[in-house]
Order: C-alpha cells, then structure tokens, then sequence
C-alpha cells in the first residue's frame, strides 16, 4: 500500500451550501454585471427592462477588463448592495 | 536545538563518539575510546552492534539511528564535545593530533597510525535515509495524506483523482516530497504564491508535491517555484491565460547561472523534448495550475484548440553563444542572477531562410513572418517571442549588429501601411478601423516583441512564438529571480 501526499488545495468541502433562492423578485435588489465584453451592455439594458417589470430595482456593474476576475472590492460592493446577481458571458 | 531534542535523542554532557562495529578505523580506535572512558568519562553511540567496542553502561545503542540523525552525523567516528546538552566542536575519522588536542590529553592510540579517515554514517547510508527521513521529519508535512487501496495501480488511482494531466506522474510519496524539498531553503510552510483561478494560497510543500508528480529533480525545484511566483501575478493574470479560448499556456525561459547548473538544454531540440529539466519545470508549474488552482480544461480552461506546449514548455537561452545580452538582462536584470520569464504564448511555428547573406535582408523577412503572428491583420494587440537559432544570429554577429540596433531595425519593418490592412481590403471582412486610413501601423507594442536566442548549431530558421492579448486586459510577461 503507498500512501501519498494530495497535490491539491484541499479546499473542496464535500458539500456546498448554497444560498437560498428568492421566491420572487418583487422588491429586492437585482445586480446585475457587465463582464465588459462588447454590446454586453445591450443585452443587460434588455434584461434590466425585464427585471424592473418584475418589480425589482436593478444596480449595475461592470468589471475592469472581461478577462480578469472582479476585483475583491467589486465583487464585496455587489454581495452588501443586492439581493440577488446575474451575471453573464456575451460575445 | 539540541535542547529541543526528546531525552532519548539527546547528546550527554562531554566527550562522546560516535561508531559502528562495520567500520575498520572505528575497530582500529577501540582501545583508544576506552582510554579516552578511563582518562575523560567518554560516552560511546554506537550505531549497529550494542556491545561496540565494549558492553558496558558508557556505551549507549543508537539503535533506530535517532541519535545519529538528528546531531547529522555523517562520519565514524565522530568525537564530539557537549556542553550543557549543546554541541561544542567536532571532529571526524581518526587523527592522533586532533584526537590529542580535542581532548587535551597526551599518549593517544599508541602504536596505531597517526590518521585514517573514517567510514560513512548508517544514518546517511542510502539504504536507511529515507526512511529515517520520513520517520523524523515527515511529521513536518502537512498536506494530506491518501492511501492507496492494495489492489489500486498508485497510477491509476492518481488518474481517477483527477491529479495528471493525461501523463503518468510519479507518486509523491512522502520521502520523495522530502527529497524534493532538500532542493530549496526555503520553510515547506512558506506560502509561494496564490493560484488561479481559484486563487489558493499555495505552499513550497505543495509545489514540490506536484514537482515530484512532474518527474523534477530536487535541483529543479528553485525554478518551479519561482515559475509559480512570476506565473501568480496579476501582471501574468494566469487566469485570463486558462479561460481565453486562444491557445496559450505560460512559456518559460530561463536565463542565468541556473540553468548549466541543472544541465537545461539550450542546444539542439532546446524547445522539444529529451532534456529532464527542461521538459519537467514547465509541466510541474501546469499541474500546480490544475491542481492547486484548479485550472482545468473545460474548467475555467476555454481554448479552443489548447497546444502540446500547455503540457509544459520551457528552455534556457543559450547566451553563452549569443553576443547579444539575453532576454533577462534586455529586461533590467544582470547576468550573473539566475531568472525565468514567463510568457503566455503558442507552440513555436518555425521560421525559414536559408538565402539572407546580410542582416537587413533577414531582418525584413522575419518582419514579413511576424507579421503574421496571430493574424496578418491584428496589430498591436498581441505580443510574440522570438527565438533566433545561432545560423541566424550568426547574420548578425557578422555585421556586428547588437540587440538594440536589431531591435530598432526590426521595429521600423514592422511599421506598416494601415491602408494594406484596413477592413475590407483585398476582400478580408477583418482588419483595421477606417479611422486608421493613412497611418504607419507598428505590429508590436514597445517591449511586445521578446527576444531569445538558442536551438542547435546547424538550421537556417527561427522560432516564433505567438502571444495573447497584452497589457492590463490580458496578459504582461513577467521575469523573477531564482532563489535558492
């Protein structure tokens, strides 16, 4: 038998918590976050309209360059000011 | 540190010596160590037979070679003076004057020749030191542990774990994790560097677990890390590198004393395969990537195509037959520092011409070739390494072109008529805005061409490799020193 060393971060946990889903949207805070990759904006002013006609108030959001991840600050501004965040890849 | 030992492992108060019954000058200094007990209150460690060189209670077996171990022993016979649980001096094998002035008495081993070096440790013999290793100090490790099932292949099972990038990789067992860290200074707790894309904090100990799994050599190790160091930054932005769909994976190149030391090829087939160093150190820095950081193919891994490359690619410039100053020293460090750029790139493509007699006419085909890097019509929105082989270099040379002239000359070719590369033009949808018409276009930005100079001593070509978006929206190449 050989025992070995995990070359991995060890970070996985078997089971994730996730957050748990609203049951509607009405009155929450919907972010929503353009990766900053061209005429992403025109999608998310389309879905914005939609959310708003759910009763929900939208803040939007945009990161620094579509191949970096959000900046910590970002992604905190986001997490303490919405409710809830869509976010999407367009090309 | 002796103080900090368990009882068992510590040294007593005076003169002590250590011996084994298997070594011919320790038998020859047998009468020497009872005088030494009468005269001095010697205390004997002897490592393989209990009652050597007498059975009497001032010799004390070392029995799981504890002792031995951890005061490093590495000779027999070692005399030792201790002071207040504490190493004072040494001396090793036998000599009747240093025996007779470290100990202060006269008349030593009479009758025996004045010197005889000693035999090796049994702690140090390669039959014991790994698992003495593993015994004492393996205790230090701290990433997890996993068995393997008796009825798994180790390989197999470090497939099925997702560990290997589709190779084998070796079993990084814990004395060979402790073999690979005899390679670095540096504490195995030591946090290298945070990696993406999940940006976990990833120890010394958890790269020389993947160095092991890459096939390294514990001399390899000092490149790896710092590999991961100038790979985890967010100038590299290695995770723009994993989820773009282009095909680039971090390229290596190692400049400095470093790399004859742990014979990395720079020679003939620099950039393939069949050198150890240069084939391992880019794979070890991958599978940190895919193991740590969880970079993963069709993960947060998008290429489209991928490369052989992104298995692992890295070689050493050849300066020693470049007259120019190397890539590291073109980008502000000094010949004697050992370093490794990294650059998100393609596979090499080659470059042919077995015509040019002078430089300017080598300079302008190679300008028509990088030109095409990427795409013939994306301007400065990529970099690109260039790798002149010494058939070409030797153009230059010839002429006494330097670095700074061939990379002025270079630049001015690759100046070109925005109007050739406009959209539309010749019936090509991509190209250029029209608010370029008129302009002089450069392919590359300033510092976006890199310069390197290696492969075999016969071959009329160059290598180029192709870039990736650069600047603060992808990626900037990154150098770090390697430290030991």
């Amino acid at each position: 038998m050989t025992t070995v060393l995990d070359p991995t971060s060890e970070t996985a946990p078997a089971t994730r918590e996730r957050a748990t889903r609203p049951e509607s949207l009405a009155g929450l805070t919907v972010g929503l976050l353009d990766i900053s990759k061209p005429r992403g904006n025109v999608f998310l002013d389309r879905v914005s309209e939609r959310l708003t006609g759910l009763g929900a108030t939208v803040n939007r959001y945009a990161k620094p360059a579509f191949s970096k991840p959000a900046p910590v600050d970002l992604r905190h501004e986001i997490a303490t000011e919405c409710d809830a965040v869509i976010e999407a890849l367009a090309d | 540190m002796s103080s900090d030992l368990p009882s068992a492992r510590r040294l007593p108060d005076g003169l002590v010596a250590v011996v084994k019954r298997d070594c011919p000058t320790c038998e020859l200094v047998a009468p020497v160590l009872s005088d030494l007990h009468d005269r001095a209150g010697l205390t004997v460690i002897t490592q393989d037979d209990p009652h050597f060189p007498v059975d009497a209670d001032w010799v004390r077996h070392d029995d799981d070679l504890a002792i031995s171990w951890h005061h490093d022993i590495e000779v027999v016979p070692t005399l030792l003076r201790v002071v207040e649980g504490s190493e004072d001096r040494r001396t090793v094998g036998w000599s009747r004057s240093e025996w007779e002035q470290f100990t202060d008495l006269d008349g030593l081993g009479q009758g025996l020749p004045d010197w005889r070096p000693g035999c090796g440790s049994l702690s140090v013999d390669p039959a014991h030191a790994d698992v003495l290793a593993v015994r004492f100090s393996a205790s230090g490790l701290r990433s997890r542990r996993v068995e393997m099932a008796a009825l798994e292949d180790e390989w197999e099972a470090m497939w099925d774990r997702g560990w290997s990038d589709g190779l084998p990789v070796v079993p990084p067992t814990e004395a060979r994790v402790l073999r690979m860290l005899e390679g670095t200074t540096r504490d195995p707790s030591e946090i290298a560097a945070a990696v993406p894309p999940a940006l976990v904090d990833c120890s010394v100990e958890k790269v020389a677990v993947n160095a092991v799994m890459a096939g390294c050599a514990p001399e390899h190790l000092p490149v790896v890390i710092a590999a991961v160091e100038a790979t985890c930054t967010d100038e590299f932005n290695m995770h723009g590198v994993l989820a773009t769909t282009m095909s680039v994976g971090p390229v290596l190149v190692v400049n400095g004393p470093v790399a004859g030391r742990i014979g990395m090829n720079s020679g003939i087939n620099a950039l393939g395969q069949g050198n150890r160093a240069n084939s391992t150190i880019g794979r070890a820095l991958q599978l940190v990537v895919r193991n740590v950081g969880g970079g993963w193919p069709g993960g947060v891994d998008r290429a489209t195509f991928g490369s052989p490359a992104k298995v692992g690619f890295c070689f050493a410039e050849d300066e020693a037959g470049s007259p120019w100053t190397s890539l590291a020293e073109s980008r502000g460090w000094r010949e004697d520092q050992s370093t490794v750029t990294v650059f998100a790139g393609e596979s090499p493509r080659i470059f042919a011409d077995e015509k040019s007699r002078s430089p300017e006419s080598l300079t302008r085909h190679l300008a028509q070739a990088l030109q095409a890097t990427v795409s013939p019509r994306m301007m400065l929105g990529m970099d690109a390494m260039l790798v002149l082989s010494p058939d070409h270099m030797a153009r230059y040379a010839d002429a006494g072109w330097s670095r700074d002239r061939f990379m002025d000359e270079l630049s001015a070719e690759l100046l070109c008529d925005a109007d050739e590369l406009l959209a539309g033009v010749r019936g090509v949808a991509a190209g250029l805005p029209p608010a370029a018409a008129g302009r002089k276009v450069p392919k590359f930005r300033p510092g976006g061409l890199l310069v390197a100079h290696a492969g075999g001593p016969a071959g009329l070509f160059s290598a180029i490799i192709g870039g990736w978006a650069n600047g603060p929206r992808g990626s900037d190449p990154v150098t770090r020193e390697i430290t030991p």
